[in-house]
């Protein structure tokens, strides 16, 4: 089935946040922390104010009201202090965005009260404590048996430390917000999000308005992995200019200024400890990550979390530890957790087939569990032997050398490598509403496309409810008006909102009318399995012997994920995490000024995201998985398992070309020459 | 501001512009034609690719006023008519092979592929530099690398292109 937006997509018509009509419409631009750390002494916004065409200046000078300050990140110009640079520390709002934005840059002066500042994370900095729980919710710490002893008895070790660098999510539309106050007070917000009900219900919070007299559409959303799932300051600020300036306010982020105001990835540092006997079958795992957070708020990524569910042994320990810096909070981006947390266990396992002398797809199977090695709980379906060995057959593993450094095609070294990858399958409740409407059905829920194929894929399992023609069914999405949805994000979006959908469906079939659902009992019930798809990923790579350059000329990813509802879109979901794992293997890095303590590459000549170039054969298969314990659909999340992996398969497979290992991502030339 | 001429997909604008503002904007935020999309602002993404005289350029790159006279064809005039109801062979090719998620580079895809397939000559990746290389899949893919697509949809870019070039 093709998109059911895509003729919208392609012909310019889909509207994204700041695309929306509006009367009398003006722009608002932010000014940004020049500082570091330290205090705001002063504002002067003399000249901005006199520029014509300006309508106010907003800054801590003079507090706004708000009705939460909760949330740091999103508590606008309460505070004098200045906890990174790039805060938001004022704003200017014009008629014109040319306007805006000069006068912002030119007409604000801030003077600053600096303080010597702190970004760089270290695995020995003195700040670093264990946070009481890791997203989403997790314990920070889990141990079983004696790691020490397990080690100790191991006729094989490896203990290697890797790390990955801070990334950003880079969605190619900005986040980006119009707000429209209405006469009566009520709040419209055009908002680039990855889920209106929760994002409406946020901006209610900080506003100090009821949840039911703010709006927040976005039906159509252009990326977001994740940086989109939390509510961003655009949101607040585009409402409290539209306030001041008394007219509806545009704001699109700056690419720059999404660096710095829209969450990032924790950089990593992981020390991963595994033993093994002589068949290589695991005594001890052992995974320890470092990572970091603001001084603003805790976000701590659940690093070490897949390390819990991948394999045996009797002994075992992981473990996350934190340290505050003078940065901006971290946030979700694609597969938080799972994504760096699998190149190090992943590469981790590499080695140790290396030091073994084993298969590495031999040393995965040795070691799968008969049940979650952490909580004994059974696997509600696990399949990870299953894609292991399709994808053996499909990518030509049998036979392979497994000698680094002695293929050579011309001036290229050739290697291939294997990885595993995870991702939990959960979901949250969610309501949906069916009717008939002029002999078709509607579909009403609060979900979210933001390119996952979200409408097509509830249009069709609609379909299927209701036994009737796709065409036969109409899906609205992107509304906090329509009924109450969880987020896009943990994978979670076609499980949560499918459910309800599906629920509706069956209610409506039974009055003939309209069907209402809600999934919150449903939802409850879901205890008793350890609940993961699982997948393995090939890669070939070529690396120039002379620059380093490495070229990956194939990828293939196979996966067990439930039962795949919606073949084309899914391949889409699969091979584009994989694109970006790819990306993350080879390219994706933001790095840090330790003097001034901004991003420096804060843009996408610098910061290096995949092209069309880098691309050459991706591909995405599955295998037939029935799981009866997920949801009416027995299907397992797509979006994000896709990046799991591929990094470690394609580090795997340069090491196999070359005979170095690199633990430190991304992998770039300098890594590999001299 | 300076009175400035542009033909919009066919129609004929008289328009009085501040020189401060983009083509890109002009098309935003004057125009209404929003399919035009920005996704960097500093020529690095392509969403914002245009046909500019019926070569593909970055409208976030150009400013308007420097734009007088010209012929602009966007996202919304690239099938011909006016109201987008005839899809172009690459609009289509690009639903029907997926070759899009989020959506918000593909407008600049679009512009981007219908410019390229017009352009002559060799690229980085041709062998033979006397000759108009064939349209293989090495060749889209060298000069398709403008236009930046974070879903990741490469491999049915590729495609789409492919099959609209056929």
């Amino acid at each position: 089935m093709n998109r059911v937006e895509g003729r919208d997509k392609v012909t310019g018509r889909a509207r994204y946040a700041f695309e929306y009509p509006a009367e009398d419409v003006a722009y608002v631009h932010p000014v940004q922390a020049a500082v570091t750390r330290g205090r705001i002494l002063s504002v002067d916004a003399t000249d901005a104010l006199a520029t014509p065409g300006v309508l106010a200046v907003l800054s801590c000078a003079e507090p706004p009201a708000l009705g939460s300050r909760e949330d740091a990140e999103l508590a606008l110009f309460q505070s004098d202090q200045v906890a990174y640079r790039g805060q938001l520390v004022a704003a200017v709002v014009a008629r014109a965005p040319e306007t805006a934005r000069e006068a912002a840059e030119h007409g604000v002066r801030i003077g600053y009260d600096a303080e010597p500042h702190d970004v760089l994370l270290r695995a020995d900095h003195p700040g670093l404590y264990t946070p009481e729980k890791v997203n989403p919710g997790m314990p920070a710490e889990t141990r079983r048996g004696d790691v020490e002893a397990g080690f100790a008895e191991a006729a094989v070790t490896v203990d290697a430390t890797y790390t990955t660098p801070t990334l950003h999510n880079n969605p190619m539309e900005p986040h980006a917000t119009m707000a429209v106050w209405e006469e009566n007070g009520d709040l419209t917000l055009y908002d680039s999000t990855q889920g209106a009900a929760d994002d409406r219900d946020t901006i209610a919070e900080v506003l100090g308005l009821p949840p039911e007299r703010v709006r927040v559409v976005a039906p159509h959303v252009g990326g977001g992995f994740g940086s989109k799932g939390t509510t961003r300051p655009n949101a607040i600020l585009a409402a409290l200019a539209a306030r001041a300036a008394g007219r509806p306010v545009k704001l699109a982020l700056t690419r720059q200024q999404m660096y710095d105001l829209t969450g990032y990835r924790t950089p990593t540092i992981q020390r991963v400890r595994l033993g093994a006997d002589a068949e290589g079958r695991l005594t001890a795992i052992s995974h320890e990550a470092v990572e970091q957070s603001s001084t603003l708020m805790e976000f701590a990524e659940q690093t070490a979390a897949p390390t819990r569910v991948m394999y045996a042994a009797p002994n075992r320990r992981t473990t996350h530890r934190l340290v505050r810096l003078d940065v901006p909070t971290p946030s979700w981006m694609r597969a938080p957790g799972e994504c760096p947390g699998m190149f190090a266990l992943e590469s981790a396992m590499d080695e140790l087939a290396v030091a073994a002398g084993i298969d590495p797809i031999e040393l995965r199977i040795r070691n799968e569990p008969d049940v979650d090695p952490e909580n004994d709980l059974p696997f509600s379906s696990r399949n990870l032997v299953a894609c292991l060995r399709e994808g053996a057959r499909r990518f030509g593993w049998e036979g392979r050398d497994p000698r680094p450094g002695i293929r050579l095609d011309g001036r290229w070294l050739i290697g291939t490598g294997v990885a595993a990858s995870t991702y939990p399958s959960r979901r949250m409740a969610s309501t949906a509403d069916a009717t008939v409407e002029d002999g078709d059905f509607v579909i009403r829920i609060a979900a979210a496309d933001i390119g996952t194929g979200a409408r097509t894929v509830l249009t069709r399992i609609a379909a299927e409810t209701l036994g009737t023609a796709p065409e036969r069914v109409r899906v609205e999405v992107g509304d906090s008006a329509l009924p109450r949805a969880s987020l896009a994000g943990g994978s979670m979006g076609t499980a949560s909102w499918g459910s309800a959908v599906v629920r509706a469906c069956e209610a409506l079939l039974k009055n003939g009318e309209r069907g209402t659902a809600d999934t919150t009992e449903d939802v409850e019930g879901d205890t008793g399995f350890s609940r993961h798809a699982f997948g393995a990923q090939f890669a070939e790579v070529r690396v120039d012997l002379d620059t380093g350059e490495v070229r990956v000329p194939r990828l293939l990813g196979v996966f067990a994920a439930g039962r795949i509802l919606e073949p084309k879109l899914a391949r889409s979901q699969f091979v584009g995490g994989m694109t970006m794992g790819m990306g993350m293997a080879l390219m994706e890095q933001t790095i840090v000024d330790e003097r001034d303590g901004g991003f420096l590459n804060h843009d996408l000549a610098q910061y290096h995201v995949a092209a069309c170039a880098d691309v050459q054969d991706i591909d995405a298969v599955w295998i037939e998985e029935e799981d009866p314990h997920l949801n009416p659909m027995g299907a397992k999340g797509v979006g994000e398992i896709g990046i799991v992996g591929t990094a470690a398969a394609v580090a795997n497979a340069v090491h196999h070309a070359t005979g170095r290992r690199v633990r430190d991502l991304p992998i770039t030339p300098p890594k590999l020459v001299g | 501001m300076a009175e400035m001429t542009l033909r919009v997909n066919g129609s004929v604008r008289e328009l009085d512009v501040d020189p401060r503002t983009s083509l890109l904007d002009l098309l935003r935020e004057r125009l209404g034609l929003t399919g035009t999309k920005k996704g960097c602002d500093h020529g690095q993404c392509g969403a914002c690719t245009v046909l500019l005289d019926g070569r593909r350029a970055n409208a976030c790159l150009a400013l308007a006023v420097a734009c007088d006279g010209s012929e602009v064809t966007t996202v919304e005039g690239l099938g011909g008519a006016a109201d987008g109801d005839e899809p172009h062979p690459l609009q289509t090719a690009f639903v029907e092979r997926d070759a899009f998620q989020c959506g918000y580079c593909t407008p600049g895809q679009l512009c981007s592929a219908a410019g390229m397939l017009a352009e002559r000559g060799p690229s980085a990746v041709t062998a033979d530099l006397t000759d108009d290389p064939p349209l293989t899949p090495e060749e889209i893919r060298e000069r398709m690398s403008g236009n930046l697509c974070r879903c990741g949809a490469y491999v049915n870019i590729v495609a789409a292109i492919q099959e609209a070039a056929r």
